[in-house]
């Protein structure tokens, strides 16, 4: 026992170096496989003040840019609205309803809440930004992140009190499901980690016409994004000449430079997709299992 | 100033400058990417223990990783050179850590040749141990070694100017007094 003791003595500043050393690295691996950490949600309370601070000022510098995206946006909204329309037919006339819209059929399945960021970062292979809404506001992990002019740019992984952590399209594990806005071919979004000004899009057949210029929208594969919302356009079509499929390089709409109002947009039927996909899955395993038998 | 409220200063203000100044700096090319924040463990004094400047050395990675995303990564490093640090300047120096003239690790107390090494040994450990893992993670081993040699150099360079730019007032110490 003595041994051990004097042993201890003897290495005791190696010791701690191999014992923080593995701390460290250990916080490191949970994080990356599970974008879990100890004092996760007390540090990022304590940035978050910081970053919002900074961000005061920060905005100054970008209201420009930004007020043009939320003009466009309202622009594009505008142009939406029942009183833009008339009937043509004179033959029937327009009953209105008390309720003004079909509740029948109709059930929201998205839900969008503003939120700000705080801090941006574009520098790294792994991307994150930090937003000024948290559990306490209702933001759960794996919702979309939307830019204020309509384009996404990420989605939540973690969640404190008054402010979440986001996931930017510009991270080298981020897959965003994705469509041709022509032909609704879907494949996926991914980021190579070389320039933060282009993505990758896999996985549409080679039957597809793709010409540089296409739109590329959120697919239909995904839980987490509401389909339909702009990515961004293709720039590169690169002939891989070894599969049936292109790779495509898109310019995303986004400017991830200079984000600042968002929206997180919140699946409501999530749960019950989740649900149901893990049920299946039982159900096929437990099929197989029997065949097996 | 005390040694402690001089350190205390310097940490919020490296701290404060990697994370809303350099980490904020339009990326000129991916390869290029400022860092100097660990330049604090590397003006420790000379006096502190082995054992507190691992602490501490921990602490300020840490701190740094939980602004920029990734806890754990920028610790482990900052351990690493912490540890290592005392190795460094006892081969560069074989003195007592009493004997130096100067408090702390300075062109000054170790002269600009011995100094630049100490640098540069250090700010190669600690980039090559996070690019390292960074590459065990997503890789590619030629970006490794191109980031490993540009990241350390871009260092290199914001460490020597900032000696420059902001020479640190020392006192001289003598035996005698």
């Amino acid at each position: 026992m003595r041994n051990v003791f004097l042993f201890i003595r003897r290495y005791f500043t190696f010791l701690s170096f191999v014992l923080l050393q593995v701390l460290a690295l250990s916080m490191l691996f949970r994080y990356n496989r599970t974008h879990r950490a100890v004092f996760l949600g007390k540090a990022n309370e304590l940035t978050g003040y910081f970053n919002s601070k900074y961000d005061n000022v920060d905005d100054y510098f970008h209201l420009k840019e930004e007020n043009l995206r939320v003009h466009r946006m309202n622009d594009s909204l505008l142009n939406l609205l029942p009183r833009n329309f008339i009937k043509v037919d004179t033959g029937s006339h327009v009953i209105t309803d008390t309720v003004q819209f079909d509740t029948t059929y109709m059930v929201r399945r998205y839900l969008a809440k503003e939120a700000k960021v705080v801090s941006n970062s574009i520098n790294s292979l792994k991307n994150y930004f930090q937003l000024n809404r948290g559990s306490k506001q209702g933001i759960k992990d794996n919702m979309a992140v939307i830019n204020s002019d309509g384009s996404v740019v990420g989605q939540i992984v973690g969640v404190s009190e008054n402010f979440s952590q986001v996931m930017s399209l510009l991270h080298i594990h981020s897959t965003v499901s994705a469509m041709m806005k022509k032909s609704r071919n879907n494949g996926r979004i991914e980021w190579d980690g070389q320039s933060s000004v282009y993505l990758t899009l896999r996985n549409i057949p080679k039957s597809d016409s793709v010409l540089v210029g296409d739109t590329v929208l959120t697919g239909i594969n995904s839980y987490n994004y509401p389909p339909g919302w702009m990515i961004g356009t293709v720039s590169e079509i690169v002939e891989d000449k070894s599969t049936n499929f292109y790779v495509l390089r898109v310019r995303p709409f986004a400017n991830f430079q200079n984000l600042q109002q968002v929206f997180v947009v919140e699946n409501l039927q999530r749960e019950e997709q989740v649900a149901l996909d893990k049920a299946t899955q039982k159900k096929v395993d437990d099929l197989n299992k029997r065949k097996a038998q | 100033m005390s040694d402690l409220l001089r350190n205390i200063i310097r940490f919020i203000l490296f701290i404060g400058i990697q994370v809303y100044i350099l980490d904020n700096v339009p990326p000129l090319h991916r390869f290029i990417v400022p860092v100097i924040y660990f330049l604090f463990i590397l003006w420790l004094p000379f006096s502190i223990s082995r054992f507190w400047l691992l602490i501490i050395g921990f602490l300020t990675g840490l701190t740094y990783d939980y602004f920029f995303g990734s806890p754990g990564l920028h610790a482990a490093a900052c351990v690493l050179i912490a540890y290592f640090r005392p190795f460094i300047v006892n081969i560069l120096i074989p003195k007592d850590t009493s004997e130096f003239n100067y408090s702390e690790p300075s062109a000054k107390a170790m002269g600009w040749a011995p100094y630049m090494v100490y640098v540069f040994a250090l700010s190669l450990l600690h980039h090559g141990y996070i690019l390292l893992l960074e590459w065990l993670d997503v890789g590619n081993f030629l970006d490794f070694l191109i980031k490993v040699v540009s990241t350390t150099a871009i260092s290199m360079l914001l460490i020597v100017t900032a000696e420059i730019i902001f020479p640190r007032r020392l006192k001289y110490r003598t035996n005698t007094a």
